[in-house]
C-alpha cells in the first residue's frame, strides 16, 4: 500500500494531489528561504491565519448567489482577499503606530482567525452549510477531493512554483542585501509586495491540502533545514526547494494510505523529521559536528599541555592527558615519556619559546597575532624567520651536566 | 435577560471569559513590551499534544492531568525553541516556527490516531473552546450567589480560573518593579542585581499557567488574541505602564463581556437562526478595540517621530 503510494499507482485523483503538493512544497521551499533571509518568517503565519474569514464570506456569498458554495476557486479567491487585508492591517500597524511586528503579526492572527471562526459557525446553522467540509480547511484534508479540485491544485502548484522562478534574482538580491539591492535599481518596497503575493498565493493553494493552520509549517521549516546545509543562498534555496518537494511528495502519499493520516501534520511531520535529522548530522553546523569539532579540539589543547609538562619534567595528575598521550604512543601509563614523546615534548618547549620572543619582537608583530597555544610555528613564519628566532633566543643555557 | 435564565445560562460563562482574558492580558503587557508577544501564540499552540498525551496516558478526559500535560508540553516547546536557537544558530522567530507547528502536527496526529471518538476531545474543541457550554444549571436566580448548595455546581473552570488569576496578580504585584525595570533596560536591571533570565523565564511560566488554563476553559483563540490586543491596544492609549495595565485589564474585561453577548444575543438582534462562537466572537471585540486605538488612540505614534504621510 505505501509503495503503491509511493508509486502513485493510488488512482488519478491522488496523484494529482501528490504531484500538486510536491510542486507546491517546492514552491513553498524557494519562497520560505526570501522570507527566512529576510527575518520575516511569521509573518506568513499571520496571512494563513487571515484566509479563514474569506472562505467564510466566499461560501455565503456563493450561497446567497444560488450556488452549492463549495467552489474551490471560489473559496481561494475570497482567502486570498482576506489574506490582502490581513496584509495590509499589517502594514498599518507596524508603520502608522509604534507597535511592533510581532504585535502586529498576532493581533492579525488571532482577530482574522476569530472572525473566521465567527463565520464557520453561522455557516454551520445555515441549512446549506452543514454538509460544507469548511473545517477541512483548518488542518487539510484530501479525502474525497474532487477531480476539479485536485486539478486546480496541481495547475495552481506548477504557476507558483513558475512565478518563484521568474523572481528568483531579484528577490535573492533583496533578501541578502537589501540596501546594496536598493542602491543598484531595484524597487524593494514593491518586491517585498511581490514576495508577499508569493506567500499569499501558496497560503491559498496549500488551503485544502496542508490546512492553514499548518501551511506556514511549509514555509518556515525547509529554509531552516537547508541552512544546515549550506553557507550560500543559491545552495539553500536548492536544498529548501528540495525538501519542500520531497515533504510534499511523501506527505501526501502518506496520508492518501490511511483516512486517519490527515494530510497537512503528516506533511509537516516529514518536513520535522529531515530537521531534525540535519540539526542532529549536518557536516559543519550539525549538532554532531560540533562535538566532534569540540573533541578534537579539547585532544590537541590536552597533549600540548601535556607535552609542555613532560618537557619541564612536571608530574601530569590530568587522567585525560595521560590517557591521550599514552595513545598517541608518547607516554606510559605512569606519566614517564616514550623516546618518541620526549623528542616531541622538547619540540613543543623549543616553540614555545620561538613564540615567546616572536611575540616580544616588533618584527614579528603580525605573526604573534596567530598564537593561540596550538597553532605550529612553522606553519606562520618561514624557516629563515625561525632561524632568525632561535639565533635571538641563543644557546641552551643553564643545562645541569 | 436579567433573570433566573441569566444567571444560569450567562453569567458563569462571562465571568469565566473575563477571568480568563485578563490572566492572559496581565502578563501579555510585559511580554508585548519585550518584543516576545508571539510566545502566547506558540504556547497555545503546543498545548494539544500536551493535553493528547496527558488523555492517552490517563484514558480519562479530566483536568488535572490535562493541566499537567498541557504545562509539560509548553516546558518542552520553550527548551525546544530555545535549542533550536542556540545548537543550529537559528533566528528565534523561525525557531518558534520550527517547533509549534510540528509539535501541533504531532498533536492532531495522535488525536486523530488514538479513540477519542468516546469523549470530548477534537481539534475544534481545542481551537474554539466551548464557552457556551459552561453554564451553572443548580442557579435558580441571583439568590443563589449566597446558596452555598447551589455554588457547590459552579463550573469547575470557574474557580481555577480564578485561583490562576490570583497567582498571575501576585506574581505581578511581587515583581512589579524587577519586572518594570528589567523589561525597559535589561542592562541596568542586571547591574542593580536583579537576574533577568530567571524573572524572563518565570514570566514565560506564568504566561504558560494563564494561557493553559484559559484554553482548557475557553480555547486557543482567546488566548492567542487576550495576549496580545489588549495589552496592545492599552500600549496605544498612555505612555506609563501602570496605566498600560489597567487599560488592558478594562479593554479585556471590555472584549470578554461584549463578545459574550454579541455571540449570544446577536441572533435576537441581527435575526440570525442560532448564536455564533463566542469565542470568535470576543476575538473580534478586541480586534476592533485595537482598530479604534490604533486609528484614535492619544499615543499611537512613535514618540518624537513625526507622523507619516
Amino acid at each position: 500500500m505505501l509503495w503503491h503510494a509511493l508509486t502513485l499507482q493510488l488512482g488519478y485523483n491522488a496523484t494529482l494531489v501528490t504531484l500538486g503538493a510536491m510542486l507546491l512544497g517546492v514552491a513553498a521551499g524557494v519562497t520560505g528561504t526570501f522570507l527566512f533571509l529576510r527575518k520575516r518568517a511569521l509573518v506568513s503565519d499571520a496571512i494563513s491565519h487571515a484566509t479563514l474569514p474569506g472562505v467564510g464570506i466566499a461560501f455565503i456569498i456563493m450561497v446567497v448567489l444560488g450556488g452549492d458554495g463549495r467552489s474551490l476557486i471560489g473559496l481561494m479567491l475570497g482567502s486570498a482577499a482576506s489574506a490582502w487585508i490581513g496584509l495590509l492591517c499589517i502594514g498599518f500597524l507596524t508603520r502608522r503606530t509604534r507597535l511592533a511586528e510581532d504585535a502586529a503579526i498576532g493581533a492579525v492572527l488571532s482577530v482574522f482567525f476569530g472572525i473566521g471562526i465567527v463565520f464557520l459557525t453561522y455557516i454551520q446553522t445555515m441549512s446549506e452549510g452543514r454538509q460544507a467540509g469548511l473545517e477541512g480547511f483548518l488542518l487539510g484534508s484530501t479525502a474525497g477531493m474532487l477531480y476539479s479540485d485536485a486539478v486546480i491544485i496541481a495547475v495552481g502548484g506548477a504557476a507558483v512554483l513558475l512565478a518563484v522562478i521568474a523572481f528568483r534574482r531579484p528577490l535573492s538580491a533583496i533578501a541578502f542585501d537589501p540596501e546594496f539591492a536598493a542602491s543598484s535599481g531595484l524597487n524593494v518596497p514593491r518586491l517585498d509586495l511581490i514576495m508577499m503575493g508569493l506567500v499569499m498565493a501558496i497560503t491559498v493553494v496549500g488551503l485544502k491540502i496542508v490546512g492553514l493552520i499548518l501551511i506556514v509549517a511549509l514555509l518556515i521549516i525547509p529554509p531552516v533545514t537547508a541552512r544546515f546545509w549550506s553557507e550560500r543562498v543559491t545552495g539553500v534555496l536548492w536544498v529548501a526547494g528540495v525538501v519542500g518537494g520531497v515533504a510534499g511528495y511523501v506527505g501526501a502519499a502518506l496520508s492518501a494510505i490511511a483516512p486517519a493520516l490527515p494530510t497537512g501534520p503528516v506533511i509537516v511531520l516529514v518536513l520535522f523529521a529531515m530537521f531534525a535529522l540535519s540539526l542532529l548530522f549536518a557536516p559543519a553546523r550539525g549538532v554532531l559536528a560540533a562535538v566532534l569539532k569540540h573533541l578534537s579540539f579539547q585532544k590537541r589543547v590536552h597533549v600540548r599541555q601535556g607535552l609542555l609538562a613532560l618537557a619541564q619534567g612536571q608530574p601530569i595528575y590530568e587522567k585525560l592527558t595521560l590517557r591521550l598521550l599514552q595513545r598517541s604512543g608518547l607516554a606510559r601509563a605512569d606519566g614517564v615519556p616514550t623516546p618518541d614523546g620526549k623528542a616531541r615534548a622538547a619540540k613543543a618547549l623549543r616553540d614555545e619559546r620561538r613564540w615567546q620572543m616572536a611575540r616580544s619582537r616588533e618584527e614579528f608583530a603580525l605573526a604573534a597575532t596567530f598564537y593561540d597555544g596550538l597553532t605550529e610555528i612553522e606553519g606562520v613564519l618561514t624557516s629563515d624567520q625561525i632561524s632568525e628566532l632561535d639565533r635571538l633566543i641563543g644557546a641552551p643555557q643553564g643545562v645541569p651536566v | 435577560m436579567m433573570g433566573e435564565e441569566f444567571v444560569a445560562l450567562s453569567l458563569t460563562p462571562i465571568l469565566i471569559g473575563t477571568l480568563a482574558a485578563i490572566a492572559c492580558a496581565l502578563p501579555g503587557n510585559f511580554l508585548l513590551l519585550r518584543r516576545q508577544a508571539l510566545i502566547g501564540d506558540a504556547i497555545s499552540h503546543v498545548v494539544l499534544p500536551g493535553i493528547v498525551v496527558a488523555f492517552l496516558i490517563t484514558g480519562v478526559v479530566s483536568a488535572v492531568p490535562m493541566m499537567l500535560g498541557a504545562a509539560g508540553a509548553a516546558v518542552v516547546a520553550v527548551v525546544m525553541i530555545e535549542a533550536i536557537r542556540r545548537l543550529g544558530k537559528i533566528e528565534p522567530g523561525a525557531a518558534m516556527g520550527v517547533t509549534f507547528t510540528a509539535m501541533f502536527a504531532g498533536g492532531v496526529l495522535l488525536l486523530e490516531q488514538s479513540d477519542t471518538s468516546t469523549v470530548h476531545l477534537d481539534v475544534e474543541h481545542a481551537l474554539f473552546g466551548n464557552l457556551e457550554s459552561l453554564i451553572w444549571l443548580d442557579a435558580t436566580g441571583w439568590a443563589s450567589l449566597w446558596d452555598m448548595e447551589a455554588l457547590a455546581y459552579l463550573p469547575v473552570e470557574l474557580p481555577r480560573l480564578g485561583a490562576v488569576l490570583f497567582v498571575v496578580i501576585l506574581f505581578t504585584w511581587i515583581y512589579w518593579r524587577p519586572l518594570k525595570i528589567s523589561t525597559f533596560d535589561e542592562g541596568f536591571a542586571q547591574s542593580v542585581g536583579i537576574r533577568t533570565g530567571a524573572l524572563g523565564f518565570a514570566l514565560v511560566i506564568v504566561a504558560a499557567l494563564a494561557a493553559v488554563a484559559a484554553f482548557d476553559a475557553v480555547g486557543s483563540i482567546i488566548v492567542i488574541a487576550m495576549f496580545i490586543c489588549p495589552p496592545a491596544a492599552a500600549r496605544l492609549m498612555t505612555n506609563s505602564l501602570s496605566v498600560q495595565v489597567a487599560w488592558s485589564v478594562l479593554f479585556a474585561t471590555l472584549s470578554a463581556v461584549l463578545g459574550y453577548v454579541f455571540a449570544g444575543y446577536g441572533r435576537l438582534w441581527f435575526g440570525a437562526e442560532n448564536s455564533v462562537s463566542a469565542a470568535g466572537m470576543i476575538a473580534a471585540v478586541s480586534g476592533l478595540i485595537l482598530a479604534l486605538t490604533a486609528v484614535f488612540g492619544p499615543h499611537r505614534a512613535r514618540s518624537g517621530a513625526p507622523a507619516e504621510g
